[in-house]
């Protein structure tokens, strides 16, 4: 296994104090910086960034990635991961980790996402990778739905499960649900693979694809999807199903039958 | 089981003639546990007091007319609600408004029915509990006798027992009778000859991307990524499309030559990448739930595990070998191509498999 | 037949009703048959009605289906989807599943029918096994109903196939991942595995044929047999009469309770109708079966949460947790890892049907019973009951591993392993576990039976103790906490009997013995309170 969820618990007290302060200046930083500069010479905002994103770097993420970002026991080396797979563990919550497990879970996101960009733009200048996609590249609006469910079954389901709701792997790992997740960031997991996942890089899976894959996901299991039968019981498949017709269903009809076979009430007590 | 009038039918010596506590079917007047016989009938609410006996029935005619009116919603949600109307119900999210009215009308409709049925014999229906006597099922010793009887003589009269040439013959033919039957059961497939050690797969074809059915490159495969191949000329109109498949499918990963740990297996990657059927040897379920950090596969079905850095040995659950590899290597156009069929067969094994 | 038809007909003339029954009896001969059942006694129990849960929903099944095949298309033949279930469009699949997304997306109600088909027949088979273990944990297996439980065994088995056959109709991406998994199961079948899959499947996996040989299979064979069965399962219900609780007035020569005409008939008639209104319900706000959701089968395609239907999981389980071993022969491999929970398979449903003849065997009782046991009351019976259940569940947990790791956070390699080891030790830890239980049971009753029960009032005695007022309980109550029977275990005798001549005692006698002390020994059995116990302690203290 690699060391990508290796941490150890007791220089996190303090980082996590760290990243608070960080996401406080952040913020403050993000609130008084001057509107025009976003407008100003591209590069030197880039620079800009990536100055800024190797600061953040430095106090959040270093002690486990290296300092260059060459990685250390603690974690992988980001020389080469690319912006999207930055922006896909940091703005999913996953990265910082916080605790040593089978995999790094899926939490409330510590940095904004101007600081994520500032990060992944520094992480990209180490080597190049993945670049965060566009809205254009990911919005799942107007994609053909029923070749993102073949695809979907082809290469996703095995781990994801028929909709996406999820399913396990070995020793402890899993693979997450993806009910509403945005499709920014399912289109940079599958571009980067984060973690056990494998990756499907555009050559192999190309954009439109991509983003057949969202508007399915979209369609079939996020918040507004439809399910024409009812209830859908978590869409885990037959098991849930007879835990269902188990305890609800005969549970029911076994009240029912009490209730029918009960004497009725006697005029007195005896 | 009550004593009570059992132990008249122990005939087996060895059970207890009398329980050592017991005591017997006319039960003795000091016996403190002996059988009260049937308690006195008790009036219900309904016995005694006629209004409550007319408001138990206003509830039962209520409920059947909530059953009639569930009924004609039931009719009138079929009729008005097109088919593909979704409504928001909390907690199930949108769901199908037909379904939801269809099926809660019905379900009333019903319900109100047994519940009125109930309720009235619960109520209003005589509550007295009645006695039925309980008959041995064995036959009395002059009916059994009678019966052997008539079948002795009937045997006799048929001359079974004497004429053992028609015995014989007559069991003889009943037996053979049946094979009619088998030998008609075999069209229904063709033999197995040599069809579960062969796929699609032979020297020169193609790996075909299943997402862009176009040809692969060994570029395109980058290592942590995962990619599945059909042969070359498959495709999914194919009549045989499904079979083919069944046994043809791959599943392409690429591993730093270092990693791999299995000297045949790198011999017969290309660069690293290696072609595997993802056919899993326990039962044949599609494996390729690839964990690209630790190299192994898992199967969904049943957690078969394989070790893809190392020949796709297999590392845990129920399968009992491992994962078939395909050589493979790339042609002149720089498209990845495979060195031939499979040299073991795919998929679960079976008697006739050599190992 | 002539009841409550109250036609003002002319005079001297029979109302209608009465000379169509005059009619019919001239033909049928109904009267006789009237004068026996008519009036028939059925016992009020709540876990008596369990058995017509299953008939219920058996009959729904039946209605459903009947509807189901009006629409379905027992066909393997490619389509192109064109209907009105957008993530589906133009997606290749089998008319078996185009024509099942018609039934869910363009036939009104064909959607409330599947899921009622489905929701039905998976508390259908619960039924049957609650309804066996009630059965079965009451004894009511006994002389002269034990062809009675082999038929409603029978019926829980082909149940299972019934439904295993039925979900593999719409051929979708789930319930072909199964088919495959028979498949392979098949092949593991030593020498003929492969003719017997070739046949199966009218060649290769997955062929052209299965959807239309299950089909009929589904619909016709075993459906058939299956209601032979249950009528003749109702018939022999009728002929024995129920079995009823031990209680005051009622003995093993008699049967308590009320008329078929009117009580029971309106009981068992309306609760047909509140099982299909619950299920009815059920199907018109939980999803079942969602075939749309799982897409179309295609041998290469796969999901994770790739289980059967609840009956099924147990033999999941079993195939889950063996390792994975291949014995390879003179050229010929045993695939030990299926074909092993291929044939235990079989082996842990004949543990539970066999067990009424194994009993009978060992305690020697032929009379008849009609008394239903108390589970607390045969502490053996019941500890092999629940470990059966256990075995069973243990399985079923082994079947769902890959939902229990991802819902309690656990790794699946571990329960594996956990369930692996459980398979053995489980059902033996359950078995004393509920013996234990049952003894304890026992001593409370007959602490009750000698005490009394307890009242709730504390009284303080001269001397300033205070003690807990213990209420004598009634004669029915006395009557009813000590009918049961208690056996002595039975002795294979002397091997030299009194007149000093060698017996011969066989091996089975003396292994009857010994299994017969295990169910009626000291250990397995807390004596009953005798009427000299009960006498000495309520008349030397007085009533409290």
């Amino acid at each position: 296994m690699k060391k990508l969820s290796a941490r150890r618990r007791h220089p996190l007290a303090a980082l996590v104090v760290l990243i608070f302060a960080l996401a406080a200046t952040g913020g403050l930083y993000a609130a008084f910086a001057p509107a025009g500069e976003a407008k100003a010479d591209q590069s030197s905002s880039r620079s800009l960034a990536i100055e800024e994103g190797k600061r953040l770097y430095d106090v959040g993420c270093s002690s486990c990635h290296g300092t260059g970002g060459q990685g250390s026991s603690d974690g992988p080396s980001l020389v080469g991961v690319g912006s999207a797979a930055v922006d896909f563990q940091v703005g999913t919550g996953r990265m910082p980790a916080q605790q040593p497990g089978a995999q790094v879970p899926k939490k409330k996101k510590i940095y904004s996402q101007h600081e994520t960009d500032q990060l992944a733009a520094y992480v990209a200048s180490l080597g190049s990778g993945p670049v965060t996609p566009t809205k254009s590249q990911y919005d799942p609006s107007g994609a053909d739905i029923a070749n993102g469910g073949e695809l979907f079954r082809t290469n996703c389901a095995q781990c994801h499960n028929f909709t996406g709701e999820g399913g396990a792997l070995t020793h402890g790992k899993y693979a997450p649900n993806l009910e509403d997740v945005d499709p920014k960031h399912v289109y940079e997991a599958m571009q980067t693979g984060p973690q056990n996942m494998p990756a499907f890089p555009d050559k192999v899976m190309p954009e439109q694809d991509k983003r057949d894959i969202a508007a399915y996901m979209k369609a079939v299991n996020s918040k507004d999807s439809e399910n024409p039968g009812g209830y859908k019981l978590g869409g885990l498949g037959p098991v849930i199903e007879g835990l269902f017709a188990w305890i609800f269903g005969l549970g029911v009809l076994i009240l029912v039958a009490i209730w029918v076979a009960a004497r009725t009430a006697k005029a007195k007590k005896s | 089981m009550s004593e009570t009038g059992s132990h008249e039918n122990v005939s087996e010596k060895h059970l207890p003639k009398e329980q050592e506590n017991g005591h017997g079917a006319v039960a003795v007047a000091d016996d403190p546990f002996a059988d009260p016989g049937m308690p006195p009938h008790e009036p219900r609410i309904q016995d005694i007091d006629e209004r409550a006996a007319k408001r138990s029935e206003r509830v039962v005619a209520m409920l059947f007319t909530t059953s009639m009116l569930a009924t004609l919603g039931f009719i009138a949600s079929f009729v008005l609600i097109p088919v593909d109307k979704y409504i928001y119900v909390w907690p199930a999210g949108n769901i199908g408004a037909l379904n939801f009215a269809l099926g809660t009308t019905l379900g009333v409709a019903l319900f109100c029915i047994g519940a009125g049925a109930v309720h009235w014999a619960r109520t209003l229906m005589s509550d007295h509990e009645l006695v039925d006597e309980r008959h041995a099922v064995s036959a009395e010793p002059e009916t059994r006798t009678k019966v052997m009887e008539d079948f002795a003589q009937g045997a006799k009269e048929s001359g079974l027992g004497r004429r053992s040439l028609i015995r014989k013959t007559m069991f003889g033919a009943l037996t053979l009778l049946p094979l009619s039957g088998v030998v008609l059961l075999r069209d229904l497939g063709p033999l197995p000859e040599d069809k579960l050690e062969h796929t699609l797969w032979s020297k020169g074809k193609l790996l075909i991307n299943e997402n862009t059915h176009e040809p692969l490159r060994p570029e395109d495969i980058s290592v942590g990524s995962l990619t599945f191949a059909w042969p070359e000329g498959l495709e999914e109109d194919d009549e045989e499309f499904q079979k083919e498949v069944a046994k043809a499918a791959l599943m392409l990963v690429r591993l730093e030559p270092e990693d791999i740990k299995d000297k045949r297996e790198l011999d017969w990657s290309h660069e690293g990448i290696v072609a595997y059927s993802k056919i899993c040897t326990h039962v044949g379920c599609p494996v390729s739930l690839y964990e690209q950090q630790t190299h192994h596969v898992l199967c969904p079905c049943h957690q078969s595990t394989f070790d893809l850095a190392d020949g796709a040995r297999v590392i845990f659950g129920p399968a009992g070998h491992a994962l078939p590899q395909l050589k493979i290597s790339v042609n002149n156009d720089g498209f990845l191509e495979a060195l031939g069929d499979f040299e073991e067969p795919v998929g679960p094994a079976y008697w006739e498999r050599r190992a | 037949m002539s009841t409550g038809t109250e036609t003002t007909a002319p005079k001297r003339k029979a109302p209608a009703g009465e000379r169509v029954a005059d009619w019919a009896d001239g033909r049928l001969g109904i009267y006789t048959l009237a004068k026996a059942n008519m009036r028939k006694i059925f016992p009020d129990h709540w876990s008596f009605m369990l058995g017509e849960v299953a008939l219920y929903s058996f009959i729904i099944i039946i209605l459903t289906g009947v509807y189901l095949t009006l629409f379905f298309h027992p066909s393997m033949n490619e389509v192109e989807y064109h209907g009105s279930y957008v993530p589906m469009q133009g997606v290749r699949m089998s008319e078996a599943f185009a024509s099942t997304l018609d039934i869910s997306f363009d036939v009104r109600g064909g959607l409330l029918v599947r899921q009622i088909h489905h929701w039905a027949a998976l508390i259908f088979l619960g039924a049957m096994f609650v309804h066996m273990m009630r059965v079965f944990f009451t004894g009511a297996f006994r002389k002269p109903r034990e062809i009675n439980w082999l038929f409603g065994f029978l019926l829980f088995v082909l149940g299972m196939f019934t439904g295993f056959t039925g979900y593999s109709l719409p051929d979708d991406l789930l319930s072909g991942t199964g088919v495959r998994f028979m498949e392979g199961a098949i092949l593991s079948v030593p020498i003929v595995g492969t003719y017997l899959s070739m046949f199966l499947f009218g060649g290769e996996f997955p062929g052209h044929d299965f959807v239309a040989r299950f089909f009929s299979v589904h619909v016709l064979l075993l459906p058939g047999i299956m209601l032979g069965l249950l009528v003749a399962h109702l018939i022999l219900v009728f002929y024995h009469k129920h079995t009823q609780f031990a209680g005051p007035g009622r003995t093993n020569k008699n049967v308590v309770g009320m008329p078929l005409l009117p009580v029971y008939m309106a009981k068992a008639g309306g609760f047909f109708f509140l099982v299909f209104g619950v299920i009815s319900v059920i199907s018109a706000t939980f999803t079942v079966n969602p075939i749309w959701a799982l897409g179309p089968y295609r041998a290469d395609q796969v999901s994770t949460n790739a289980q059967p239907d609840w009956y099924m999981g147990f033999s999941e389980g079993l195939i889950r947790i063996m390792p994975g071993w291949e014995i390879h022969l003179w050229g010929h491999t045993l695939v030990m890892g299926v074909f092993v929970p291929l044939m235990v398979f079989p082996l842990v449903l004949a543990a539970i049907a066999v067990y009424p003849f194994i009993e009978s065997w060992v305690t020697g009782d032929k009379r008849e019973h009609h008394i239903a046991d108390r589970p607390r009351n045969a502490p053996t019976r019941t500890g092999f009951g629940v470990a059966w259940i256990a075995w069973y569940l243990v399985m079923l947990i082994g079947g769902g591993n890959d939902l229990v790791a991802t819902h309690f956070d656990l790794s699946i390699n571990s329960i594996t392993w956990f369930v692996r080891i459980a398979f053995f030790v489980v059902p033996v830890i359950a078995f004393f576990v509920t013996r234990r239980v049952c003894l304890g049971l026992q001593r409370r009753d007959k602490e009750k039976v000698l005490h009394g029960r307890e009242s709730g009032i504390i009284k303080r005695l001269p001397h300033g103790e205070f003690i807990e007022v213990h209420e004598q309980l009634s004669q029915e109550q006395l009557h009813t906490l000590t009918s049961h029977e208690q056996h002595k275990p039975y002795e294979a005798g002397p091997e030299v009997d009194e007149n000093g001549v060698q017996r011969k005692v066989g091996r089975a006698q003396k292994l009857r013995a010994r299994l017969s002390k295990g169910y009626y020994g000291e250990q397995a059995q807390i004596p009953k309170p005798t009427a000299e116990e009960y006498k000495e302690l309520t008349s030397g203290h007085g009533h409290h």
